[in-house]
This record gives structure tokens, C-alpha cells and sequence, in this order.
């Protein structure tokens, strides 16, 4: 009995500190990566400003969820960035087709090489930064509204009887059912609709897309609209679950490319994939099993030292060791995708 | 460009003027390095964020005294750890290369890399902690050589090169967009060791007062020589105002000022002038004109028999280099080593625009386009202040407008980099000075 109540506490302990968190975050890297993995199969380059973009659209949430808030329009028990997020998404994609029409348009057209493409990412990147800071500033952000806990830590105890508490947010369970729903839409329209056949046609053979008659700029445009769709929630959701700060946005940028490379380039279902391999493998690196190790093992054979693979401030270094070892040992990906 | 530093000699103050004129000699160098990844070779390394700190760091290495405590505190352990560290790699290469490809291979490196890391992992826990508790608000690492800094430039250039060289190993053989997210994943790699390492680094606590290689202010203002220079230099200004003593004073100090930046200036402009002139002879030698037949058609290259990844490999080492060069200068003139300000935006992204907007592949035109760069990045928040102010004018001082405006100006500068540089890719692709065509016979 004693031993099927130290299981339990262990297994709570690790969902709690592990499991719920890694599946948050990793939804959110997901639906980013698919993001950067559109873009890749469709524009064929690396975009360096989907951080950006998602900071972007995570500002328009927050203006419009103020707007809302003064206004005394609010969701009640869910966020208020809930009702703000439809608008932000078509602000987002607004951006994003207007980036694409000023600049990208230009090189596609010259078939210039990937790298301009890059080069010039960068450079829009440099000017979503700047006017992301100038718009709200750099600093951090807080903008969840609503109730917070689903499950509190105390009244878990209370109700199982464990020692272990499980606390669920609710932005955490938000952020997985939006983020299937999203995925399951996603997967619908590139299956089933002309447009997403048609998308997909042209991410495997360019010419042979244009041969057939598929209008390459609709193309291209339905692409960076969803992926403007797609960053903007997964900013939000990030941003709820966390906070919104500019900065660490940008970062973010490197997590979602190891997912998008790790599942494989050009591949949705990959950069699914890669963005839960990079983010459990983020937390469980980081994570000190000590007092996990405790409940499992008998009470004399208790390790002594944090039982932590890594010091929790490497949290970022683990996605891009991940990145640099799938690159060297299969520079495909998961699921086989493009080698640009 | 000349011009453009004057103004701000007259209308801001020398001491400004100097310190960006410091900044851009540096930052000269940085993109020379750059340029010849990116102009000579086409590799798109977005670490160069990495060579910087590293050459940041060996300044720290190698002109900070030792700490003798922490040598006795955790050394032997540190040496330990260090050499579990060289065995496991010895091993693991010796099972990669002996062994046949298999399940046998697989599980023996694994057992070896686990068994390493268990033994370099007790002994450096034991190391880094017993050395950090060396009087940590003071140093609480493990300090450097005590050389002359000036050493350290060129100790800075072979760390990055190391380092390149370890990087290049890893990421050379991808595609230019794979090349890039490596080397920018790397470098975030680097500079969170650099910021969690307190026994090498001291971390986030960063490293101050470092060792200069020129007179400090204050002892300036006490010598002889400096103050009757100072008397003759501003003799007849001094004359006029009545030589009071108060005006002698203010004079000497801001001229100690003036004659500090200076000595850098001088140091800095004889390393960028002796690298620009390699660089140049470099990139009209045969071997320049290998890399440029490289960069434009690697197969024809190949097919010529030339070794596409060893020269690529070496190019990047060398500019690797140059700007490790640049990053142990950079800590130097700053006297400090912060490993937090290191952000990619600002140590590689914005080397990036001076690269492209100087034009890719002409040195002159990196240097040209690091000082253009520079300036605007520097100047570009004044400049906002002035123009906020003069648009807001009509606004009462309290307004909530024109207070937003203000807190938003400096980051105009970021909007304004990425603006000229789209555009000068979009219209002028080649740069302010483009790259001259080879010379024919």
C-alpha cells in the first residue's frame, strides 16, 4: 500500500513538474514550427522573423484585449485574449502579406537564391523588433485575465490525499485543445481543399505545380496567411501560459527551428513532432530527479545530489545541442523532409 | 563619413566623437571578418556573435591576475574533470574509429560517454562550487595569466579560431540556410556557458577592471608632460579667460579624456590597417580567387579539382579569427567582460547589415560600411530624441504622447537597420562599394 502511494506521489510530481509543462510548451514550439516549416516548403527559405511575428501578433492581442477590458468586455472565466485573438490574426496577416508583397515578392520573382531570402528576414526582423518595442515596449507583460487554476496544488492534496500537489492552469489545458484544434484545421484544408492540395503540390515540385495551372502568388499568399495565423496563436499562447516580452520572443526563434529540423523541413507532421522532442527534452534536461528518485527507491539507496542532467540556466542550450546533433547524425529530419 | 564624425566632434563633444570612432574601428574589423565568410566564400554565419565573446573572454584570460585561492580551492579537481573529459573524447573516438559500424559500436560509446560524464560531472560539481566560494562578491573564479592585454588580441584571434574550427567540424558540410541556424544555435550555446560558468567567467557577475594598454585619466592628470601639453595645446584660449586655475583643470580633464581615446584609436587603426592590407592582398592571390570561383559555382570548382569544404574551412577559421581579433579589443577598450550583453541582434545581425550595406566582398566597403553602420546605430537615438522633440513641440511637456514618444525613441534605431537594410539589398544589392571585377589580361 505504502508503495502504491509513493508511486502516485512520484507520478504526480513528474506530471506536474514535467509532463504538463513540456506538453504546454511543446504545443506551442509545434504550432510555430509548423509555421517556419510552411514557409520553408512553400518560400524555401528560413525565415528569421517568425519570432517576430509572433511577438507581433501576441501585441496586437494584448492592445485589443485592453480595448476590451476597458470597454468591461471580458470572457469572464476564460482570458480575454481569447475574443482578441480573432482580430489580431487578421492584423497579423494583414503584415505578413504586406512584408511579402514589399519584399519577398521582389527575389521570388528574380528567383533570387535562398540566402537574400534570409538576409532580407533579417532585416524585416530588425524593423518588427524595433516597432514591437516601440509599440509597447521591451518590457515583460502580463495579460492573462480569468481564472487561473483548474486544479489547485492544495485542493489536489486535500482531494486524492497524496503528498504531492497537482496544480493544472488553465492557459495550459487552453493551449493544448487550441493547439489540436489548429493542427486538425491545418491538416483538413492541406488534405482535403484545391488550395491546400494545390499548396502542397507546389512544396514538392515547383514546376510541375506550374505546369498544371496552380497560381503561384495564391499560393504563396495562402502560405504566409496561415503562417501569420499560426504564430499569432502560438504567441498567445505562449504569452498567457508565461508572459509577453519581446526578447523573449526572438529567442524563441531558435526552439521552433530545431523543432522544424528536427522533425524534418517541409514536413508538418514533423515539426509536430520535433516541437514535443525538443520541449520534453528541454524540461527533463533540466529537471532534478532528486525527490522523484526518492519516492521510487528505497529510503537507504536515496541519491544524495540533484539528480539534474543539466543546470536549469542551459534550458535554451538543449534545444540547439538537439538541433546540432540531429543535423550532424540525420540533416533530414525525423520524417525524412527536404534538404534545402 | 570624415564630415559626419567632425559634426559630431563640434556639435556633440570629442569624447563622443572618439567613442564611436573607437567603436567603428572595431567594428570594422568585425565585419573585414565577416566578409570574408560572407564576400570571399558565401558562408552564411550568423556566430559571429561566438568569436566576439570568445575573444572577450581570452582578454579576461589572459591579462586578469590569478586567483591563487581559487587555484588551491578547486584546481586540482578542475584538472581532474578536465583531463576525464580529454580521456572520454580519446576513448569515444577511439571506439567511433576502431569499431565496425553496428549495435556493438552504438552501446560501447554510449557506455563511454556515460561513464565520462558521471566522472567529469562529480569532480567539476566539487571544483566549480569550492571555486565560486572563493570570496565570491570579489572574484570567485579562477582568473587569468596577469600578461600584458595587448596580448590578448592575439590570444583572442586563436580562441575564436579554435572554436571555428570545432564549429566548422560540425556545421561546414550543411546548406546555407542549415549553416546559418547552426552557427546562430552554437553561438547561443556558447554564450549561455560563458554566462553559467562563474568558475571561468564569473557569469552574470561579469568581469571588471581590466588591465588597460594605455594611461589611465587620473594619472594623466597628475603628469607633467600631460598638463604642460595640455597648457601649450589650448595656450591661447587659456589666455583669454585668464588662465584661472578652474579653467586649467576642467581643460586637463576632458583632454585626458580626449588623449586616452586617442591611444586606442591609434592601436585600433594599426591592427585594422595591417588586417585590411592582408585581407586585400589576400583576396587578389590565387587563393582569393579560388574562393571567389568557389562561392560562384562550387561543382565547376570541384570539378577543378579544388577542395570546396578545406577551403571553406579555412575561411571561415580566418575570419573566425578576425573577429575574435576584434572581440578581445572590444572587451579591452570597455575594460570589462559582461557575458549578458552579448545578444545576436547586436553582435551578429547588426555586423550582417554593415557587411551587406558596405558591399559584400570589397574590404574597403566592409570598413566603410561598419563606420556608416555604426554611426547611424549610435546616432540614430539623439537623432530620434531631436526629431520626437520637434514633432511633439505643439504638445505640453506632460502629455501622455508625446512621454510614449520619447520612452520609444531608441528603438527607432532598430527599425531604421532593418529599413536600409532591405532596401539596400532591394536597390543596391552590391553594396556602396561593390565588389571589383578581377582584373583580365
Amino acid at each position: 500500500m505504502e508503495y502504491t502511494t509513493d508511486l502516485l506521489n512520484a507520478l504526480v510530481l513528474l506530471s506536474n513538474y514535467v509532463l504538463i509543462p513540456a506538453l504546454s510548451y511543446g504545443s506551442q514550439l509545434a504550432l510555430g514550427a509548423v509555421g517556419v516549416t510552411l514557409i520553408f516548403g512553400i518560400l524555401r527559405f528560413a525565415n528569421f522573423y517568425h519570432g517576430e511575428m509572433m511577438a507581433f501578433g501576441t501585441m496586437c492581442t494584448i492592445f485589443i484585449t485592453w480595448w476590451f477590458q476597458s470597454m468591461g468586455f471580458t470572457a469572464g472565466f476564460f482570458p480575454t485574449a481569447l475574443l482578441a485573438l480573432p482580430l489580431a490574426i487578421l492584423i497579423t496577416m494583414l503584415l505578413a502579406l504586406a512584408t511579402e508583397r514589399s519584399v519577398f515578392r521582389f527575389y521570388r520573382q528574380r528567383k533570387s537564391r535562398p540566402v537574400i531570402f534570409v538576409i532580407a528576414s533579417v532585416g524585416v526582423m530588425f524593423m518588427l523588433n524595433g516597432i514591437v518595442r516601440m509599440l509597447i515596449g521591451p518590457d515583460e507583460i502580463l495579460f492573462r485575465d480569468g481564472q487561473k487554476f483548474l486544479i489547485k496544488a492544495g485542493a489536489f492534496k486535500k482531494m486524492t490525499g497524496l503528498s504531492e500537489g497537482l496544480a493544472l492552469k488553465q492557459t495550459q489545458v487552453l493551449t493544448v485543445i487550441l493547439a489540436v484544434l489548429a493542427v486538425l484545421l491545418l491538416f483538413w484544408f492541406l488534405q482535403r481543399t484545391r488550395t491546400g492540395k494545390a499548396m502542397r503540390a507546389f512544396s514538392d515540385n515547383e514546376d510541375l505545380a506550374l505546369l498544371s495551372g496552380i497560381n503561384p502568388e495564391r499560393v504563396v499568399m495562402v502560405t504566409w496567411v496561415i503562417t501569420a495565423a499560426l504564430a499569432t496563436l502560438a504567441g498567445v499562447l505562449y504569452g498567457l501560459d508565461k508572459s509577453f516580452k519581446p526578447m523573449v520572443y526572438f529567442h524563441l526563434l531558435l526552439p521552433i527551428f530545431a523543432a522544424a529540423i528536427v522533425g524534418g523541413i517541409g514536413q508538418p507532421v514533423g515539426a509536430i513532432i520535433g516541437g514535443y522532442i525538443v520541449a520534453f527534452s528541454e524540461v527533463t534536461a533540466t529537471y532534478a530527479f532528486k525527490k522523484f528518485l526518492k519516492y521510487l527507491l528505497p529510503s537507504d539507496m536515496a541519491p544524495d545530489g540533484l539528480i539534474q542532467f543539466l543546470g536549469t540556466d542551459y534550458k535554451f542550450a538543449v534545444s540547439f545541442l538537439i538541433l546540432v546533433l540531429v543535423l550532424l547524425v540525420r540533416p533530414t529530419g525525423i520524417l525524412r523532409g527536404r534538404v534545402l | 563619413m570624415t564630415l559626419l564624425l567632425l559634426a559630431v566632434g563640434f556639435g556633440q563633444s570629442w569624447n563622443v566623437m572618439l567613442a564611436i570612432f573607437n567603436l567603428c574601428l572595431i567594428s570594422a574589423i568585425m565585419s573585414m571578418g565577416l566578409n570574408m565568410q560572407w564576400g570571399y566564400a558565401g558562408l552564411f554565419n550568423a556566430g559571429v556573435m561566438a568569436s566576439t565573446a570568445v575573444g572577450g573572454l581570452a582578454a579576461v584570460l589572459i591579462s586578469y591576475s590569478p586567483v591563487g585561492k581559487a587555484w588551491d580551492a578547486g584546481g586540482t579537481e578542475l584538472g581532474i574533470a578536465f583531463a576525464a573529459l580529454v580521456v572520454t573524447i580519446v576513448l569515444g573516438l577511439l571506439v567511433w574509429k576502431r569499431m565496425r559500424p553496428g549495435r556493438a559500436r552504438s552501446l560501447s560509446l554510449t557506455a563511454v560517454v556515460l561513464v565520462g560524464y558521471v566522472f567529469i560531472r562529480f569532480f567539476y560539481e566539487g571544483a566549480s562550487s569550492s571555486i565560486e566560494a572563493v570570496e565570491t562578491a570579489k572574484t570567485g573564479f579562477l582568473g587569468g595569466l596577469g600578461l600584458p592585454v595587448l596580448f590578448s588580441w592575439a590570444a583572442g584571434g586563436l580562441a575564436a579560431a579554435g572554436l571555428a574550427w570545432l564549429v566548422g567540424r560540425i556545421a561546414l558540410g550543411l546548406r546555407s540556410d542549415y549553416f546559418a541556424i547552426a552557427t546562430l544555435g552554437i553561438s547561443e550555446i556558447m554564450i549561455s556557458v560563458l554566462k553559467n560558468e562563474d568558475w571561468l567567467t564569473r557569469g552574470v557577475k561579469n568581469v571588471t577592471g581590466l588591465a588597460r594598454p594605455v594611461p589611465y585619466e587620473v594619472d594623466l592628470q597628475q603628469t607633467e608632460w600631460f598638463v604642460s601639453l595640455v597648457k601649450w595645446f589650448h595656450g591661447s584660449n587659456l589666455a583669454e579667460s585668464g588662465a584661472g586655475s578652474d579653467a586649467l583643470r576642467e581643460v586637463i580633464l576632458l583632454s585626458s579624456g580626449v588623449f586616452v581615446k586617442l591611444c586606442y584609436s591609434a592601436l585600433f587603426l594599426a591592427v585594422l590597417l595591417m588586417i585590411l592590407t592582408l585581407a586585400m592582398l589576400a583576396l587578389n592571390s590565387p587563393w582569393g580567387r579560388m574562393l571567389r570561383a568557389i562561392r560562384d559555382n562550387e561543382v565547376a570548382a570541384a570539378a577543378l579539382g579544388k577542395d570546396v569544404t578545406n577551403r571553406h574551412r579555412q575561411v571561415f577559421i580566418i575570419g573566425s579569427a578576425v573577429i575574435g581579433i576584434a572581440g578581445a579589443m572590444l572587451t579591452t577598450l570597455d575594460g570589462q567582460f559582461t557575458p549578458g550583453s552579448y545578444i545576436p541582434l547586436r553582435f551578429t545581425f547588426l555586423i550582417w547589415v554593415m557587411v551587406v550595406i558596405g558591399g559584400s566582398g570589397n574590404n574597403l566597403g566592409s570598413v566603410i560600411g561598419a563606420f556608416i553602420t555604426w554611426f547611424l546605430w549610435i546616432e540614430a537615438e539623439p537623432a530620434a530624441f531631436w526629431l520626437v522633440g520637434l514633432v511633439t513641440s505643439m504638445l505640453a511637456e506632460t502629455s501622455p504622447l508625446r512621454q510614449h514618444l520619447l520612452e520609444v525613441a531608441p528603438h527607432m534605431r532598430m527599425v531604421l537597420m532593418g529599413l536600409i537594410l532591405v532596401l539596400v539589398l532591394r536597390f543596391s544589392p552590391r553594396g556602396v562599394l561593390p565588389e571589383q571585377a578581377p582584373e583580365r589580361n
